[in-house]
């Protein structure tokens, strides 16, 4: 049985006093790569934000390597292992590519193993961020988490926006990052690639969750994914 | 061989051979206004300490994004720290200004604290709140600051017991000149440090900053502090060569045009802000002596000017010109 790395129990969590998470519980273990999916606005981003730090919990607990981190600031979860490639990508537009790389370099982190993942960021190093498109600015945005070392990468979203060709190079690198040994949490609302991507999903609804299975298990109940996420996934 | 291994430690900091033509301008520029307006020495020598001043305040609005309106709060008390340190201690002026650098990362640490967990609206009226309250403290402390009479009687001996202070000023234009130097040497390799790079993150997105693990209040806080450093070695350099330290070092005022100098220079750049307080106390001057009522109204306009035509400051006019030459052709 792999260690879990990251819990989550019975979390209540949301906007000022609002709550987007109700009584959430789940478990992400060493290694795996896990998606979250479900329509919008039911609490996915909010997810991840909690577990980063970066929205307000309102109860319950959430352990990373069965330590509990509810009161630790997002700098200290980070450099704890978390790691949050957020939806809004927040490049720092007045830095360069490898200034905004430089930025997140954490425990003799490597810019070179960055650029090899993303020769692209390499020929564009000195380019300010405001100069990037969407797919180098999404590719600069998991480079730079890449540079926290983190045990766990939080994906939200990575693919929003992005051509096809884009996508199809992020989700290769995603590939790659899990094969070395990251533990992975995609966020995303292109269904069929989170789940040909992902072993385990979790649909979330309302705040909870309604399903969660393996990723071949959900891919086969149409009925099920029609009803949690709008629209069956197709096949490839 | 010592002489160029260090040429080249300090052009590795630098940034290479390019970004050492402005420190060669400087130079050039210190020489030249050094023979050219002898009899205003004065008056340069006001331009430098200021110029300490703003690139100290560049440091925390230009580089950390954080706005305040009461930077003159660390001015104030290295210039009174120097003063009564020249009176009743010591009147060598390399101790002085370790005095008054001391006392500005003292009261900046402890007022950060709290400033640094406002942000906006709050951050500027607490900033000014802190201020007011140094002033009126100076004011009515008559016994040890002379109150609204101001702090005389600083005599400073010569600079490492060679240069002595002379009626002219030549000395003290140097002295000045020698501070700013070093300083801007120190801050350039400073924001070209790590340091310096998670000052420009936090000031493009502190959210994004905090989750890739920057702790980005005890980041502001040290800005501040190194800021409030340099602020209070403005204020002793004021102290020791004026010999006077008057409780309008405290002013808002002060504290507005130090942000505006930083404006029409350029914020984040280091030399816009020796740009800015160099136009602006040159117009100043000139105007001033033209109407000294209706001088303000050139200074507004030329901010004007600035915020709306050149964002980036004056520093940006010659890429913004080669851009529209560029683009003629």
């Amino acid at each position: 049985m792999a260690e879990t790395l990251l819990e989550l129990e019975n979390v209540v969590a949301g906007y000022g006093e609002t709550h987007i998470l109700r009584n959430l519980s789940l478990k992400v273990v060493q290694g795996e790569r896990l998606a979250i999916i479900g329509r919008n606005g039911v609490g996915k981003t909010t997810t991840l934000n909690t577990v980063m730090g970066l929205t307000r919990q309102h109860s319950g607990t959430i352990r990373l390597k069965g330590q509990p981190i509810d009161r630790l600031p997002p700098h200290k979860r980070s450099r704890l292992g978390l790691g949050l490639v957020p939806q809004t990508r927040d490049i720092f537009p007045s830095l360069t590519v490898e200034e905004n790389l430089q930025a997140g370099v954490r425990n003799g982190a490597s810019i070179e193993e960055a650029y090899d993942l993303f020769p692209r960021l390499k020929e564009r190093r000195r380019n300010g961020g405001r100069q990037l498109s969407g797919g180098e600015q999404q590719m600069l945005a998991v480079a730079r988490t890449l540079m926290g070392k983190p045990d766990i990468i939080l994906l939200d979203e990575p693919l929003e926006g992005l051509a096809p060709v884009i996508c199809e190079r992020l989700v290769a690198v995603f590939q790659e990052l899990s094969r070395r040994g990251h533990t992975i949490v995609l966020v995303e609302q292109h269904t069929a690639i989170a789940l040909d991507f992902a072993e385990r999903v979790i649909i979330i609804e309302q705040g909870g969750i309604v399903f969660e299975g393996a990723a071949s298990e959900l891919k086969s109940n149409k009925e099920l994914l029609d009803r949690h996420v709008g629209i069956a996934a197709p096949h490839h | 061989m010592i002489r160029i291994s260090t040429i080249d430690i300090v052009r590795t900091s630098l940034g290479g051979t390019g970004k050492l033509l402005p420190v060669a301008i400087l130079i050039t520029c210190a020489f030249a206004a050094f023979w050219l307006f002898p009899y205003d020495l004065g008056f340069l020598t006001q331009m430098l300490i200021m110029m300490v001043f703003v690139v100290s305040f560049d440091l925390i609005l230009g580089y950390a994004g954080v706005a305040t309106l009461g930077h003159a709060a660390m001015y104030g008390c290295g210039a009174y720290a120097a003063g009564l340190f020249a009176i009743h201690a010591s009147p060598d002026p390399l101790l002085g200004l370790a005095v008054g650098a001391v006392i500005g990362a003292l009261i900046a640490f402890f007022s950060g604290l709290l400033l640094m967990r406002a942000h906006g609206l709050s951050l500027l009226m607490l900033s000014i709140a802190i201020t007011m309250v140094l002033q009126e403290i100076a004011s009515k402390a008559r016994d040890v600051t002379g109150g609204a009479d101001g702090l005389t009687g600083i005599s400073m001996t010569p600079i490492l017991g060679v240069f002595e202070f002379d009626f002219i000023g030549k000395t003290a234009f140097w002295y000045a000149f020698s501070v700013l130097f070093i300083i801007l040497v120190v801050l350039r390799v400073l924001v070209a440090s790590p340091f310096g790079l998670a000052l420009r993150g936090i000031k493009d997105s502190p959210s994004r900053m905090r989750a890739i693990g920057t702790p980005v209040y005890w980041r502001k806080v040290t800005a501040y502090v190194i800021g409030g450093t340099i602020a209070g070695i403005a204020g002793a350099l004021s102290a020791q060569i004026t010999s006077l330290v008057s409780v309008e070092a405290f002013n808002f005022a002060l504290s507005a045009d130090v942000m505006v100098m930083l404006i029409l220079g350029g914020a984040g750049r280091l030399y816009g802000a020796l740009i800015g307080t160099l136009v602006f106390m040159t117009v100043r001057h000139v105007a001033a002596s033209i109407d000294p009522f209706n001088w303000l109204f050139v200074i507004g306009f030329m901010l004007l000017a600035v915020v709306f035509f050149l964002p980036d400051g004056l520093i940006s006019l010659p890429r913004r010109v080669a851009g529209m030459i560029g683009a003629r052709k």
